[in-house]
């Protein structure tokens, strides 16, 4: 029992040793450069490696290696250092590899502002590589939820064997609040199905297009093969049309059709309620007191947050807008997962975007005001 | 024991792709037979390629096989090697990938990470038409260096021999000691690299009539050596880093948690802005305040402001501590603002405006302040602090604050003390938290 007082980078690393992660490779980048800082320390404690790697390609090249071994493993960056990944995620998708990527998120474009908080990268995460393929990207709002959606997107990644992005941001990462860790429930550790040993490996089969492939190390019993390239359930280079499109429609289905499995949120419905807010990070949090001030004004109204952005949890965000009029989505940007929302919503509903980009957070008033809450 | 392995070429997925007289068939080869002469588990080997010719060649080993993105082998080596350093990995690579990865070669040589390094040199781009490479000798014609190349060609022995490599070769793929020498490269135990010069047959051999004699006449014409040109052994980046790890103390403990022991006086969130300078220890003392705030019962957060160059400019904090969770961590109106140093007030000027008059202000007494709604009290923080450590300023001014506001006890910031500093630089701050107190306990009084 009892209190700590931390920063969310601090709570993604133990988050991370939480979920046994034993590899991890970054670059300094304000704001995630703390997390290098701690899993430098924490990952050796515990048998495992962390290098600071020569710059990101490096970091997530790294990571992409350990994790064919059979290791967990993380990188940490901010949006600039995403950029960077950005070539080597397609083949971590490609190659149905494990790994966890943070986004402590900064002002951007460019170099931005590094020391300062944005949430400007989020549809830069869904389509971060060449060819589109979905990823999963969750979104903690607290230091407490960094923790656990760190070791969630661990879980994630082992079981459908693809990038796993937590996008963060600096007033996350580096804001510390008190909080207790041990009293965050979670589920039980994921590993990654290993295939059968008797059996001839074959890296990329599987059976129904949503199935995920069973895992062989590399360096373990059986030879394992990984490509950049196109290639077949065996790991080897395809060039037939059909062959090509039943591997990208398994890419898809793995994540796409366990969007509902996939899917973390928190409803706050108001029965009767015509308005409703969806929001995600930390500007769920000026969202929670909007709310409750237009509550205590006597507007109904219902609250979405999003722990889970991609794949889209849509039937979560369908089921909330049944008998909603305006939704209203705040964002630390000029309207980014507003997008996703237009592309679900009833014909005929408002959709009104809260929206700054000036480094400082959304305030409640702001949402109260340009909502149309008051 | 098992029979010896007589290839470590497949013979599942047909004869080697290249192009008729290309010299990456002989490169593979050679790698096969050293392979052949070490017999190592085929499953304890990582034949690792990127883009370019010669990243065809991984699959046709009965090793793993990894097959990355243009110019990057080296990092996937790496952190196959860092995972399971039981493993030889063996990178081939082409010269293409040398210039586009050249940072990676730099920085594995100085790292002397104890992979295999094969560069395939055949001075152009095969894959995508033969444009001309870092390698391309000077005067070479490729797609794209139609006059002849003007770029000076760059030496991948010379550099990575700079960089720090301990076992460097450069030979060509006629050479009958090759399999040898790859061979010896293996058997290293830090990172070791061959550079093998051969013939680009589609492209830089018909463009520039380069045959084989030419190998050896252009290393000549470049000024370049052949043969071992570095064998200097020095312990492998992953032996040294289980070595340092092994060797450290155990780890600490978890840090110390914060049970609630004392009573605060919050009926609501309230908002507390540190703004000082660098070097005057604005954060800790936030972190003080908050931690302190728990001892009392409250919820905590912390953010900090402060420039890039962290040893000069302003030091700004902002502290919420409240009775129940809190959500909305800015403070647009502080409650109570410490203003400790010029830096910091002028950071603050526009917080400072803002202020209505339930807002109270701690200043130092010798900085000139701007007209403001909020209560103003002036005290001599610096002064006072000057007496016993200049860096305990802000636990001075908290001290001051928590005397006259009653928020919590001055003996949970006493706690918060004892509970995250050292004992020297506590007992520093102990004393500081007696004098500011005194300090604002003297002001009320007068």
């Amino acid at each position: 029992m009892g209190l700590e007082f931390l920063e969310g980078n601090e709570a993604i690393a133990r988050g991370a040793m939480q979920a046994n992660c034993n590899f991890f490779a970054g670059y300094p980048i304000t704001p995630s450069s703390s997390i290098l800082q701690h899993m430098l320390e924490l990952v050796p404690q515990r048998g495992g490696v962390a290098v600071q790697a020569e710059d990101e390609i490096a970091s997530i090249g790294f990571c992409i290696g350990a994790a064919m071994t059979g290791s967990k493993v993380l990188t940490a960056t901010s949006g600039p250092g995403i950029s960077l990944y950005s070539e080597n995620i397609g083949l971590a998708i490609i190659g149905e590899t494990p790994m966890v990527i943070v986004n402590v998120q900064r002002q951007g474009p460019a170099t931005g502002s590094a020391t300062k908080g944005a949430e400007g990268d989020i549809q830069f995460t869904r389509w971060c590589t060449s060819g589109g393929l979905p990823v999963i990207v969750l979104s903690p709002a607290t230091v407490g939820e960094a923790y656990e959606l760190t070791y969630r997107a661990f879980n994630f990644a082992e079981q459908y064997r693809v990038p796993v992005f937590l996008l963060t941001n600096k007033e996350i990462g580096l804001t510390r609040e008190s909080v207790d860790l041990e009293a965050i429930e979670l589920p039980a550790p994921v590993e990654r199905a290993r295939a059968a040993i008797d059996e001839a490996y074959r890296p990329h089969y599987f059976d129904q297009p949503t199935a995920v492939p069973a895992f062989a190390d590399f360096g373990g019993e059986q030879i394992a093969r990984f490509t950049t390239s196109t290639h077949d359930k065996d790991g080897y280079l395809a060039a037939s049309p059909p062959v090509i499109q039943e591997m990208i429609d398994h890419y898809a289905a793995k994540v796409d059709r366990a969007a509902d499995e996939i899917a973390l949120v928190k409803q706050d419905f108001q029965p009767g309620a015509e308005i409703l807010v969806v929001s995600y990070g930390i500007t769920s949090r000026s969202a929670a007191v909007a709310v409750r001030s237009a509550r205590a004004a006597g507007v109904k109204i219902s609250s979405l947050v999003l722990q889970t952005l991609y794949p889209v949890p849509a039937t979560a965000l369908v089921s909330a807008m049944r008998g909603i009029k305006r939704i209203v989505v705040p964002e630390m940007n000029m309207g980014q997962y507003i997008l996703e929302i237009e592309r679900l919503a009833p014909s005929g509903v408002e959709i009104i975007g809260v929206n700054k980009m000036d480094t400082t957070l959304v305030s409640p008033q702001e949402i109260l005001e340009q909502g149309g809450l008051k | 024991m098992n029979a010896a392995v007589e290839t470590f070429l497949s013979d599942e997925i047909g004869p080697l792709p290249f192009c008729p007289g290309c010299g990456h068939d002989r490169l593979v080869k050679a790698l096969d037979k050293a392979l052949v002469s070490l017999q190592p588990e085929p499953n304890k080997v990582v034949i690792v390629t990127d883009i370019g010719c010669i990243g065809l060649a991984d699959r046709y080993f009965v090793t793993h096989a990894f097959h990355g993105l243009h110019g990057r082998s080296i990092t996937y080596a790496c952190g196959l090697k860092l995972a399971r350093p039981e493993l030889t990995v063996i990178v081939l690579k082409g010269d293409g990938g040398c210039g586009i990865g050249g940072a990676h070669l730099l920085n594995v040589a100085r790292r002397n990470i104890g992979i295999t390094l094969i560069v395939a040199n055949n001075f152009n781009y095969g894959m995508t038409g033969g444009q001309h490479s870092v390698t391309t000798p000077l005067e070479g014609l490729t797609a794209t260096t139609p006059q002849g190349n003007i770029e000076g060609a760059l030496d991948l022995c010379g550099v990575t021999i700079a960089a720090g490599a301990p076992w460097v070769y450069r030979g060509t793929g006629f050479d009958g000691e090759l399999p040898d020498r790859i061979a010896d490269a293996i058997r290293q135990p830090g990172f070791a690299m061959l550079d093998v010069w051969d013939m680009c047959t589609a492209y830089y051999l018909p463009r520039n009539r380069f045959g084989k004699k030419d190998l050896a006449a252009t290393m000549e014409r470049l000024g370049l050596q052949s043969g071992l040109l570095a064998d200097r052994p020095r312990p492998e980046f992953g032996e040294l880093y289980r070595q340092i790890h092994a060797d450290a103390p155990p780890a600490p403990t978890a840090k110390p948690r914060i049970e609630a022991k004392y009573k605060h006086a919050l009926a609501r969130q309230t908002g507390i802005v540190i703004a000082g300078s660098a070097g005057q220890k604005v954060r800790s003392a936030a972190g003080l305040l908050a931690r302190a705030g728990m001892f009392a019962g409250l919820e905590a957060t912390q953010k900090d402001d402060y420039p890039i160059t962290v040893m000069t400019g302003h030091s700004l904090s902002e502290i919420i501590l409240s009775p129940e969770r809190i959500d909305y961590t800015a403070i647009e109106s502080p409650d109570y603002l410490l203003l400790i140093s010029r830096d910091g007030l002028d950071k603050a000027r526009g917080l400072l405006q803002r202020l209505d008059r339930s807002a109270t202000v701690y200043a130092e007494e010798t900085l000139e302040l701007p007209v403001t709604a909020a209560k103003v009290v002036r005290l001599p923080f610096a002064a006072t602090a000057k007496k016993i450590d200049r860096l305990s300023i802000g636990t001075l001014a908290l001290a001051a604050m928590l005397h006259d506001g009653g928020l919590l006890p001055l003996q949970a910031l006493e706690e918060s003390i004892s509970a995250v500093l050292k004992p020297a630089l506590a007992e520093v701050n102990r004393r500081a938290l007696a004098a500011g107190a005194a300090l604002a306990g003297e002001a009320r009084e007068a």
